[in-house]
């Protein structure tokens, strides 16, 4: 058994990153020890309260941690708090968490992004080096963008969803946010792998350490990433960030992913379709705000949901619970199950021919508080990292310049477990303009 | 299209509660997204391949669980170590 120890941690969060914070962390040895380490609020960590950023979950201490922070706690990484973020990770900008947005430490009039946007808002206002986030369709790569940090998006697969408050399954992973791309590394060193109480997990340990050398890569650069609804301020940064992979001996080749054309209906019908069936435990009994055991259940139960669910939340479980009725199931889900399977054929076909993809994560920069307040137009900023998610594959978000003053991600996607790759192709863009 | 009325519907299969003052906004916005959706009518291609992932099941063996004070711990109401849920009759 090895000594445990302590750190204290008194961030000033002046920017609402953290729904709680640990001012003593405990602590063991090892490849992280004493390193503080924040942990977006959908993910379960005993003995410290777990809210996904919800009214339906205040108060809720989770009995047992969650796999990856199961093997943080083992490599010694102090746990020093539990970051905001959209309520279950639904939104783009961390404005829907039920108690209060995050701001983004570049310009507090913006968002940081979402979902896990107190994540990245924590590295980048200098309060952690690393954290968790979790991403089901950009919500690690946009607040990494979006406040100038690097996020990666694993391959679906590679590391453990078990502790991980579901939304929709088949698309989230748990990933690591940090200030450096060897941050990124680091804490996928410690979270990737196999685990027996999560039935896709698959047995692919990451023990990549990353190397700076892309002479000879091929990157495709798909034309959809640089067309109508990405801002050419945006998409300058961009191009001139893979200019930077040719000077460094990559090639590039102009390529297209027609089926993106779906990719955002897609994404959407199924998230809301799995959010509906996931959020059915949220009743108020086993856990959260408690229902009123005399009332009959529908009626109860409805009163629990309404007061505890804020609006976005209840909007995709009915969306959902829409989709998946009788007489629409066909036109809705099945096809959206069609539309992915066409993406995944994309990213293949792409594939056989190139090593990476590289475009910008986000279509514009950081949006003003309150500017996004129409759901359609929030759902749109998601376009460039949905199709990832539908997929499977490995996205990581590295910071390659500003736009009006706003830092820019360059997004680099990979084969599935093919995650050492867009490692390396982040990190050598990173060593060549430090 | 749906109406105030569907939306309303929706709501009372997921238990969701929703008041009158809402049921315009959302069935407004639920309009909108739908529309959107629509695109996937003209989507053409075969269904979705199963996963490369076979025989996750494991034999139904016990294995270490929490202990029952744990598992009550976050549950509101309780009675003679169970938790309590409103009526179904």
């Amino acid at each position: 058994m090895l000594s445990e120890t302590s750190i204290v941690f008194e961030p000033d969060d002046k920017f609402n990153a953290f729904l709680t914070v640990c001012n003593r962390a405990t602590h063991t040895g090892g490849k992280l020890a004493g390193v503080a380490v924040a942990i977006k609020d959908n993910i379960s960590t005993r003995g410290i309260e777990t809210t996904c950023a919800s009214r339906i979950l205040k108060g809720y201490v989770p009995p047992y941690d969650a796999h990856a922070v199961d093997l943080l706690r083992h490599a010694g990484a102090a746990i020093v708090g539990k970051t905001n973020m959209d309520e279950f990770g639904m939104g783009t900008t961390t404005e829907n968490s039920a108690f209060g947005t995050t701001l983004n430490p570049h310009d507090t009039g913006r968002v940081p992004g979402g979902s896990s946007g107190g994540s990245a808002a924590a590295i980048a206002g200098g309060m952690v080096r690393m954290a968790l986030g979790t991403d089901t369709g950009g919500s690690i790569r946009c607040p990494a963008a979006f406040c100038g940090i690097v996020g990666l998006k694993p391959s679906y697969g590679r590391v453990s969803r078990y502790g991980l408050i579901a939304y929709a399954n088949s698309l989230e992973q748990i990933g690591p946010m940090g200030k450096t791309v060897s941050d990124v590394s680091t804490l996928m060193q410690v979270i990737a792998g196999y685990d027996c109480h999560d039935s896709t997990s698959h047995n692919k340990p990451y023990t990549h350490i990353p190397r700076a050398d892309i002479n000879g890569l091929k990157i495709g650069i798909p034309q959809e990433y640089f067309g109508a609804g990405v801002d050419p301020a945006v998409a300058a940064v961009v191009q001139s960030a893979i200019g930077r992979l040719e000077e460094l001996g990559a090639t590039t080749v102009p390529c297209s992913i027609p089926s993106m054309k779906y990719a955002l209906a897609a994404y959407y019908v199924t998230c809301t379709c799995e959010a509906s069936s996931n959020l059915a435990r949220f009743d108020g009994v086993r856990y959260g705000p408690s229902a009123d055991t005399k009332k009959p259940w529908h009626e109860a139960y409805q009163e629990v949901r309404r007061a505890g669910f804020g609006a976005e939340v209840r909007r995709r479980i009915m969306l959902g619970t829409f989709a998946l009725s009788s007489g629409y199931y066909g036109k809705y889900y099945a096809k959206a199950q069609v539309a992915r399977e066409n993406v995944r054929k994309d990213f293949r076909r792409i594939f056989a021919d190139v090593d990476v993809i590289a475009g910008p994560t986000m279509p514009t920069i950081a949006f003003r508080l309150g500017e996004k307040s129409d759901p359609l137009s929030m759902y749109l900023a998601d376009i460039l990292t949905v199709p990832a998610n539908l997929a499977d594959i490995p996205a990581i978000s590295v910071p390659c310049g500003k736009a009006g003053g706003m830092p820019v991600g360059l997004q680099i996607m990979g084969r599935h477990f093919e995650d050492e790759r867009v490692i390396d192709v982040a990190y050598a863009y990173e060593q060549a303009v430090v | 299209m749906v109406s105030e009325k569907d939306v309303q519907h929706i709501a009372e299969l997921a238990d969701i509660g929703i008041s009158s003052g809402e049921l315009g906004t959302f069935t407004h916005q639920f309009n909108e997204i739908l529309e959107y959706f629509d695109t996937l009518d003209t989507v053409k291609g075969d269904a979705a391949a199963t996963r490369d992932l076979y025989n996750v099941m494991r034999e139904d063996e016990t294995e270490p669980s929490l202990p029952q004070e744990e598992v009550l711990r976050n549950a509101a109401a309780q009675e003679d170590g169970f938790i309590k849920a409103p009526r179904v009759m």
